[in-house]
């Protein structure tokens, strides 16, 4: 058990590493860069001079590989450096973003879960019925919406039919939860959608594999109430997938809300990575992408650890 | 030699004289309706898409100011926009840029995801260990980022936006198409192939590629309806398809919110556009993989 989480661990330092270099160097070949992008608007005005003594104050005059072992460097010691574009510490750049990014995550995977898990098992018990059928079309329907025309849908709905929208500002959990939530509701929603349409599709077909299993048909046999042999029997042993497909939107959900925020207007990872690439903010770029990597490589690390935990037989190589 | 083989007999039967594919649509109807349907709304979509010159009551780019934001009438089935460009006309010429950008993505993405599977399995050992390394590299690097990346370096337009798509799923499919490559390769034939001398392009080309057709299939048509989504998202975040061409995703971006309340109409009728159409690219998706593999029906 040990040697395998150590060798989970040991493998994921090789493809940080890369995730790091592709985009130290996707940065590099993409045109422009801050000290350009900053005097744009007054490069007129803005003397050759000028630009190379700000590029040095950046470290961008220096050679490609120095600036890249540098970059390595700081991660190594797990220091980021500060953004380009502002000035202040990285981390402290990120920080709420984060906070607020990771709330919608886990509010989406609340309310998908909650959403799945009974629809999937009722659509896998009533196979082929009418509610097998519902079940289905919402799911599918639910992969083909695209989150952001769902919020564009919300935020309309609420205008026309309550007269209403949602606060504009973020308000942090801690301070005043009520509002919070007000504001952050709405687009869990519109991602929870899809999220829970994904993994009803995989609880339902898991569901529908294991109800056909002998230790099924052996405790029907034995007389056991339904609910048991849902809830012991079928719905632990299907759980795995359904697992799986969770943890991996929540992680994509991590990085992947840009859209969603863009809607809602708000101030979370996927703005501030926008923000960053248009600002040519090399630093702030590779730190976020490094973050998103690594919730997403650590996330599977964890449900690889969980399928130990949930289903004995599974052994560790 | 008096009794006719059965065989022949069939062969005398009207049924079996329609050509092969047609006996197999009619069977594909008969016993999934919902992959049927899902299967002509694609077609309706694709006959939008080369027709939409014929189809389109206006010119999609044409501007009228005397109507502009005008509500669905007689004139405009499904209303105007902020320039007084006919939302119908546009969102038929708009499937021309879903098509295209679908297509091509899923296409390109598959095939070569497919073959770096195939040869990544084929090869085995440091070869296979590499390209599984440089697969997760990819895999954990964040699709709207790497998209975003493709557009930053190489700019806006369909071209960029289909390559944007496609490398981001290039992982997606090798890693599938891998993992039953695999098993292919144990195979006798393989061997045998091998032992005649074969190359190894030969090998993974006519022997293997051929024999891992239905994860391929599965995964391509199930990337069809995300190229569609990724491409109506990066349009609507303006990374995509630029202005003034019609696309789905950018009919919503911008002026469609901003008029949301005055004319829902903008924001309506593209969005449904859209889920329509993936709705019936994953409905035909879903019931081709029942019909081709049954194993594989649990996902």
């Amino acid at each position: 058990m040990w040697r395998f989480v150590l060798k989970r661990v040991l493998l994921m330092i090789p493809t940080l590493l890369g995730v790091a270099t592709l985009i130290f160097f996707m940065m590099r070949v993409v045109p422009g860069d801050i000290v350009e992008v900053r005097f744009a608007g007054e490069s007129a005005f803005a003397s050759k001079q000028t630009l190379e003594l700000e590029r040095k104050r950046f470290g961008l005059d220096r050679p490609l590989w120095r600036q890249y072992l540098d970059w390595m460097w700081g991660i190594v010691r797990l220091d980021f450096g500060r953004s380009m574009w502002t000035g202040a510490p990285i981390v402290e750049e990120i920080k709420l973003r984060f906070a607020l990014s990771l709330q919608v995550a886990v509010m989406a995977t609340v309310l998908a879960t909650l959403l799945a898990i009974p629809l999937g098992v009722l659509a896998a018990l009533k196979q082929d019925t009418w509610v097998d059928y519902a079940v289905r079309v919402f799911s599918i329907a639910g992969l083909a919406t695209p989150s952001f025309w769902l919020g564009i849908l919300i935020i309309l709905g609420l205008l026309i039919v309550f007269r209403w929208l949602p606060p504009m500002v973020y308000t942090p959990l801690w301070e005043n939860p009520w509002q919070n939530l007000q504001q952050l509701v709405w687009p869990a929603l519109a991602v929870g959608y899809r999220y829970s349409a994904v993994a009803t599709r995989m609880t339902r077909s898991a569901m529908l594999e294991v109800l056909r299993e002998d230790y099924i048909r052996t405790a029907r046999a034995k007389g056991l109430w339904q609910q048991l042999i849902l809830s012991r029997h079928a719905l632990k042993n299907a759980m795995l997938p359904v697992l799986t497909v969770i943890a991996l939107e929540f992680a994509f959900l991590l990085g992947g809300l840009v859209v969603t925020e863009q809607v809602f207007n708000l101030n979370g990872l996927g703005l501030l990575f926008v923000e960053a690439v248009a600002h040519r903010d090399y630093t702030l770029t590779q730190a976020l992408v490094l973050l998103v990597a690594f919730a997403f490589i650590f996330v599977n690390f964890v449900v690889d650890l969980l399928y130990g935990v949930i289903d004995p037989r599974i052994r560790f190589r | 030699m008096a009794l006719p083989q059965p065989a022949e007999v069939w062969t005398d039967l009207p049924e079996a004289e329609r050509p092969r594919w047609l006996a197999a649509v009619l069977d594909f109807c008969r016993r999934r309706p919902l992959g049927a349907i899902g299967a002509a709304v694609v077609v309706l979509n694709l006959v939008a898409a080369a027709g939409a010159g014929v189809l389109a009551p206006y010119d999609p780019l044409a501007t009228d100011y005397g109507a502009m934001l005008a509500p669905p009438s007689a004139a405009h089935w499904l209303g105007t926009d902020a320039f007084g460009r006919d939302v119908l006309s546009r969102i038929i010429y708009g499937s021309r840029t879903a098509m295209l950008v679908g297509f091509s993505a899923a296409f390109l993405g598959a095939t070569l995801g497919a073959v770096i599977g195939v040869a990544s399995a084929y090869f085995g050992g440091r070869v296979d260990l590499l390209v599984q390394r440089v697969m997760d590299i990819f895999l954990s690097f964040p699709l709207i980022i790497l998209a975003l990346a493709v557009v930053s370096i190489l700019g806006t337009g369909v071209a960029n936006v289909i390559l944007a798509i496609t490398v981001p799923m290039i992982p997606r499919a090798a890693l599938v198409v891998r993992s039953a490559a695999l098993s292919v390769r144990e195979m006798p034939y393989v061997d045998a192939a091998r032992a005649a001398g074969y190359g190894h392009r030969r090998i993974i080309f006519r022997h293997m590629l051929p024999n891992v057709m239905a994860p391929y299939l599965i995964m391509l048509t199930a990337f069809l309806g995300q190229a569609i989504l990724l491409e109506a998202s990066l349009s609507f975040l303006g990374l995509g398809v630029a202005e003034p061409t019609p696309a789905w995703g950018l009919m919503l971006s911008g002026a469609a919110v901003d008029f949301a309340e005055r004319a829902p109409w903008m924001a309506v009728f593209p969005g449904l556009a859209i889920s329509l159409a993936v709705f019936a690219f994953n409905l035909f998706g879903d019931s081709l993989r029942d019909a081709l593999d049954p194993k594989l029906r649990t996902t």
